[in-house]
């Protein structure tokens, strides 16, 4: 049980999230209106899932410096919920999008840079199947987790930076700090980011030791 | 030390080249009847493309190009001979060199596309040097990109498949900023409108060659 506490702690964060989240009073704006309630949930899972690939290149960093069955394990799983997020964040941000823009996809460098991350990552998968031999697949696909890893760096944070974009933060757009003069936002939103990132360790947690247990259950077998 | 070894495997490299003829003279062709395929099915006399189109169409190629020519710079390499330079030389110097040759290559393949290409299509291009920068900075980017890449699809069993599906995402951000680049000098633009590009560019190739000499020690091994 006290190993469990942030489990628990996710438990609350997220109901705490999802009650107040569409309950609480949120500020009246012009376009945005209730939608920026869509803030608690579409930009969490992004940076949620930064943090989650960014697990998984640790985790293939470590993979190749002191190989384990464990690291590769982990790596895989987190790169998975990495993607999970990133669809989740994708369909949201689209719900979004046809709300505040008028278009679920309005060619803008945010999604575009969105939709070629997510490809970086499926490449990911597979070049994953198609090795049969454990450890040369765990240690090339550690390779290119990083290598990928290096080149999505550019495409989130420089290169929309560099363009006009409608999203905020970007090309002149103000950034969400513009909106939330009250704090009101920050105090669901900060939970919020937490709370969903600790969801995806815990499914990478949960994935990662069923699937040492299959590996055990095929070594005995 | 180096540096020694890295100028012998180019020198290697080139050499194979010189002798076989087999990746240049391929490519060649591939360029030059791409181009000409893009001519017929568009159907139209010179000068008819609009500016973006023309500019897109130009990348495009030479990206199909690129990732023909560099996919085969691991997978003609016998077992015997990796087995060889595994024993003499480091893998830095190997992926060094490989970068070094392909950029070449590419470069040459890259000039030659730019004739043929506007020779047939027209060439509405107002600042050529500019042009031919962007140019140079494409093949550099792309040869240090695929190059590893191909390194780590020449593992897998469906390599030719792979070294698409693995090159394209990560050569976007790239291809995006040359297609710019390559525009402003298409419209002949002030110079200083493209700096943000170069410097964005050069920053993308530092960081992929830096990746790429770190990781492929541990790719080499297997």
């Amino acid at each position: 049980m006290k190993k469990n506490w942030w489990k628990i702690l996710t438990v609350l964060l997220l109901v705490f999230t999802v009650a107040v989240g569409m309950l609480s009073d949120v500020p009246r704006l012009a376009i945005l209106n209730e939608t920026i309630r869509n803030l608690y949930f579409h930009v969490p899972m992004w940076f949620g899932m930064i943090l989650i690939l960014l697990v998984s290149v640790v985790y293939s960093i470590k993979y190749l410096r002191k190989p384990s069955i464990k690291n590769d394990i982990i790596a895989h799983e987190a790169a998975k919920v990495g993607i999970l997020f990133g669809v989740l964040g994708i369909v949201t941000g689209m719900e979004w999008a046809k709300f505040t823009w008028g278009e679920y996809w309005s060619n803008d460098p945010k999604q575009n840079g969105a939709a070629i991350g997510l490809l970086i990552y499926f490449a990911y998968l597979v070049l994953r199947s198609s090795f049969a031999e454990q450890q040369q697949r765990a240690r090339i696909s550690a390779v290119y987790n990083i290598f990928a890893f290096a080149a999505l760096i550019p495409l989130l944070f420089i290169l929309p930076r560099l363009t006009d974009s409608l999203h905020p933060g970007n090309g002149g757009n103000p950034g969400f700090n513009a909106y939330d003069l009250d704090s009101s936002l920050r105090l669901v939103f900060y939970p919020a980011v937490l709370g969903w990132t600790l969801l995806g360790v815990w499914i990478i947690n949960v994935k990662s030791r069923l699937e040492l247990l299959r590996q055990r259950i095929y070594e005995n077998v | 030390m180096l540096f020694k070894e890295v100028i012998y495997l180019m020198q290697k490299d080139f050499l194979l080249e010189w002798r076989q003829k087999y990746a240049f003279n391929g490519m060649l062709l591939y360029v030059s009847s791409t181009v000409f395929v893009c001519y017929l099915s568009f159907g139209l006399r010179s000068n008819a493309l609009q500016v973006p189109v023309w500019n897109a169409l130009f990348w495009i190629i030479l990206l199909f190009t690129s990732v023909n020519a560099i996919a085969k710079s691991f997978m003609q390499e016998n077992r015997g001979r990796l087995l060889y330079f595994y024993s003499i030389v480091s893998p830095q110097g190997i992926i060094l060199a490989k970068i070094l040759y392909n950029a070449c290559l590419m470069l040459v393949l890259a000039l030659i596309c730019f004739v043929f290409y506007a020779f047939v299509l027209g060439n509405p291009v107002e600042d050529i040097p500019m042009f031919l920068l962007s140019i140079l900075l494409g093949a550099i980017g792309f040869a240090t990109s695929l190059t590893m890449i191909s390194g780590i699809a020449s593992k897998a069993a469906n390599s030719s498949t792979l070294m698409a599906v693995l090159s394209f995402p990560v050569i976007v951000p790239m291809l995006l900023m040359l297609i710019k680049m390559s525009k402003n000098a298409m419209d002949g633009l002030e110079r200083a409108a493209s700096l943000d590009e170069l410097l964005t560019l050069l920053a993308i190739n530092m960081i992929v060659v830096t990746v790429s000499y770190i990781l492929f020690p541990y790719l080499w091994r297997s």
